[in-house]
């Protein structure tokens, strides 16, 4: 309805201005007559005082996510849902299917689906706690009293920079057979040439391989937490006779646990997305072997045109993701230690203007 | 005493060599990380048949620039470049003043359904956006707005939830007396954000516009699925024709490379303090 509504207002609207700007204007006026309607009748309110002024200033104050979260979220979440139960083009009318787009997925029909599933929870189970352990173990290293902090800081965080396609764009060209500077490093050592991308063993840790070379964001974050341990804990531990080990075990660990944590939801959810890599530096190959789950859905929805399965993909996915943090949050009563449980004021009083 | 001393001294001397070992450490992982790096940059002032020879050859003999001028000529990379410009500046702008308007409203004005349209709002985070993906991709073809800018403008217009996030908290930790003493001067509850509060909030809204750009700067699946026409490409998408098109020509494509991930290293240079702030912010909130 709201659809045909636009079509005619644009219609309507080509006739002042060139069709080109209708296209553009006619939504986002209908958008602003409706919000304008809403302030009218928000201002009449507060006027009859049956609302405060400040309930009115709040909602005037968050407009512009409110309505960027009806339009962009709320509206495609319920759609993509409703979708997901129907077997749907684009260009043909839809056609309720019931729910044999999931049963599509799991009974093995796509072929693909297991297979990026696999892919996909593989290159996570491999790359995320690496990408942690390295972050954290440079991160350690930097954060000394010495001069340079600052340098390494900034030569771990450049490669970060480099992102999205010029990323993939950089790594074709590191594991090319013939010239790419792994082979030829390889070869200096006397180890034959490896098939790294070509090669279907190969190219998933090629793929772990290249996400290690961006853990500078992680890096900083662990460096930013490690700088606010207060020093006075380590020299009590140092004072009671506790080695490098134990105060590595009992005091850095416990303090980081919630950074840890955090990067480690992060990592998961990303990874869980990861797309443009695989999109052009594989295309999913060879064989499937690095078909990742985002890649698959991208391929249903838009080479293949099924909107409906593409959906139900997209739930699928939101629905392993949730699954997996929810694991990773039931198990960090085990591991994660919050300021409170340590007891010490000093850290209470330093976190306790940032948290939430 | 004298005991303590020299056990003291004992301990500096391990500890000094420790020091050592660390720094070496460091210094070859730093070499490790940086060099694709430097190989990028290498690469890309190579003429092919220095390219072709075997080993590692890191500096240059025979220095082309003008590779530069191939790989930006090649492909129409100026209306990639004003795409991009485009798709970047304007949705950074709205952001920077949308986010801070959301976040001084969630923090500073007390209403009914704040709280739970906050949590609203944190939880849309939780969200990947491939389950809107889709919908949107139908929602801008009714409205006739595919193969055009728009749909990566406009939609980034809008606030997004982390950086409203950010705003709040930057808001929360200033002064309440700032808005008592506007009020005495007779501003209402949009003049006092308008030009008390959000002129001190630059530190963060440097952050929101930071990660902003470089968010929009490299997106690549959404003027993947909305963008088709060579006229609307942004820098992104011009790569990855530029990757499928000229695979042999590793040099160019190493100098297109650089030339679409210059920005975001300049910026990183020149806002590093910002930009250090944000990712902190982000881990240790």
């Amino acid at each position: 309805m709201l659809e045909s509504m636009i079509k005619q207002f644009k219609e309507f609207l080509s006739n002042f201005i060139p069709t080109e700007a209708a296209r553009l204007f006619a939504p986002l006026i209908l958008v602003a007559i409706i919000f304008a309607i809403c302030v009218m009748t928000g201002l009449a309110l507060v006027k009859k005082k049956k609302i405060k002024k400040n309930t009115f200033a709040f909602y005037m104050f968050i407009s512009p996510w409110l309505i960027g979260f009806l339009v962009f979220t709320v509206y495609p979440v319920i759609f993509s849902f409703i979708i997901s139960f129907f077997k749907w083009d684009i260009v043909s009318p839809k056609q309720f299917v019931g729910l044999s787009n999931y049963i599509r997925a799991f009974s093995g029909e796509d072929k693909w689906f297991y297979k990026s599933l696999q892919v996909t929870i593989q290159y996570t189970i491999f790359s995320v706690p690496l990408q942690l352990a390295l972050g954290f173990g440079i991160a350690l290293l930097i954060n000394r009293k010495m001069r340079g902090v600052k340098v390494f800081r900034t030569l771990f965080y450049i490669p970060t920079l480099v992102s999205g396609v010029a990323l993939s764009a950089l790594w074709l060209h590191m594991f090319n057979y013939n010239f790419g500077l792994l082979n030829k490093t390889l070869n200096l050592f006397g180890i034959t040439s490896q098939k790294w991308l070509t090669d279907a063993n190969l190219v998933i840790p090629s793929f772990v391989l290249m996400s290690l070379w961006g853990i500078g964001g992680n890096m900083v974050i662990c460096l930013a937490g490690l700088q606010d341990i207060p020093q006075d804990i380590n020299e009590a531990a140092a004072i009671d006779g506790a080695g490098i080990w134990q105060k590595f075990k009992n005091i850095t660990v416990p303090i980081m646990s919630p950074i840890i944590f955090f990067n480690l939801i992060n990592g998961v959810i990303g990874s869980f997305q990861t797309f443009t890599q695989s999109y052009i530096m594989t295309e999913g190959g060879p064989n499937g072997a690095s078909m990742f789950y985002v890649l698959n859905l991208y391929n249903q929805a838009f080479s293949n045109f099924r909107m409906g399965y593409g959906s139900a993909l997209a739930w699928i996915l939101f629905a392993i993701i949730l699954l997996f943090t929810c694991c990773i949050f039931k198990s960090s009563s085990m591991w994660v230690y919050y300021e409170t449980e340590i007891g010490n004021t000093k850290i209470k009083k330093k976190k306790g203007g940032k948290a939430k | 005493m004298s005991d303590a001393r020299k056990n003291v001294g004992k301990k500096s001397m391990k500890y000094k060599m420790l020091k050592g070992a660390v720094l070496i450490v460091l210094i070859c992982l730093a070499i490790v990380f940086v060099f694709p790096f430097l190989w990028m940059v290498s690469t890309s002032l190579k003429s092919l048949n220095e390219f072709y020879k075997e080993g590692i050859h890191l500096f240059v003999k025979d220095v082309r620039f003008d590779n530069y001028v191939k790989a930006l000529t090649i492909l129409p990379f100026l209306t990639y470049l004003k795409n991009t410009l485009l798709t970047t500046l304007i949705p950074v702008t709205f952001t920077c003043i949308s986010c801070s308007m959301v976040g001084y409203g969630f923090a500073r004005v007390h209403a009914p359904g704040a709280k739970i349209l906050f949590f609203v709002m944190l939880s849309t985070m939780m969200l990947p956006s491939q389950v809107t993906m889709i919908p949107n991709y139908i929602l801008f073809k009714n409205l006739g707005w595919l193969d055009s800018l728009y749909p990566l403008i406009i939609p980034s217009m809008f606030s997004s939830p982390f950086y409203v996030f950010l705003a709040r908290q930057f808001y929360m930790r200033m002064p309440s007396n700032l808005e008592d003493a506007a009020k005495i001067d007779g501003c209402g509850a949009f003049k006092t954000w308008f030009y008390v509060y959000f002129p001190l909030t630059k530190p963060i809204l440097a952050t929101i516009a930071i990660f902003t750009f470089i968010g929009c700067w490299n997106d690549f699946m959404g003027p993947l699925i909305y963008i088709n026409s060579d006229k609307y490409k942004t820098l992104a998408l011009g790569l990855r024709s530029f990757v499928t098109q000229y695979t042999t020509d590793t040099n160019l494509l190493m100098a297109a490379s650089i030339v679409v991930i210059m920005p975001c290293i300049l910026i990183f240079f020149f806002c590093q303090k910002y930009f250090i702030q944000g990712i902190t912010f982000t881990g240790v909130k």
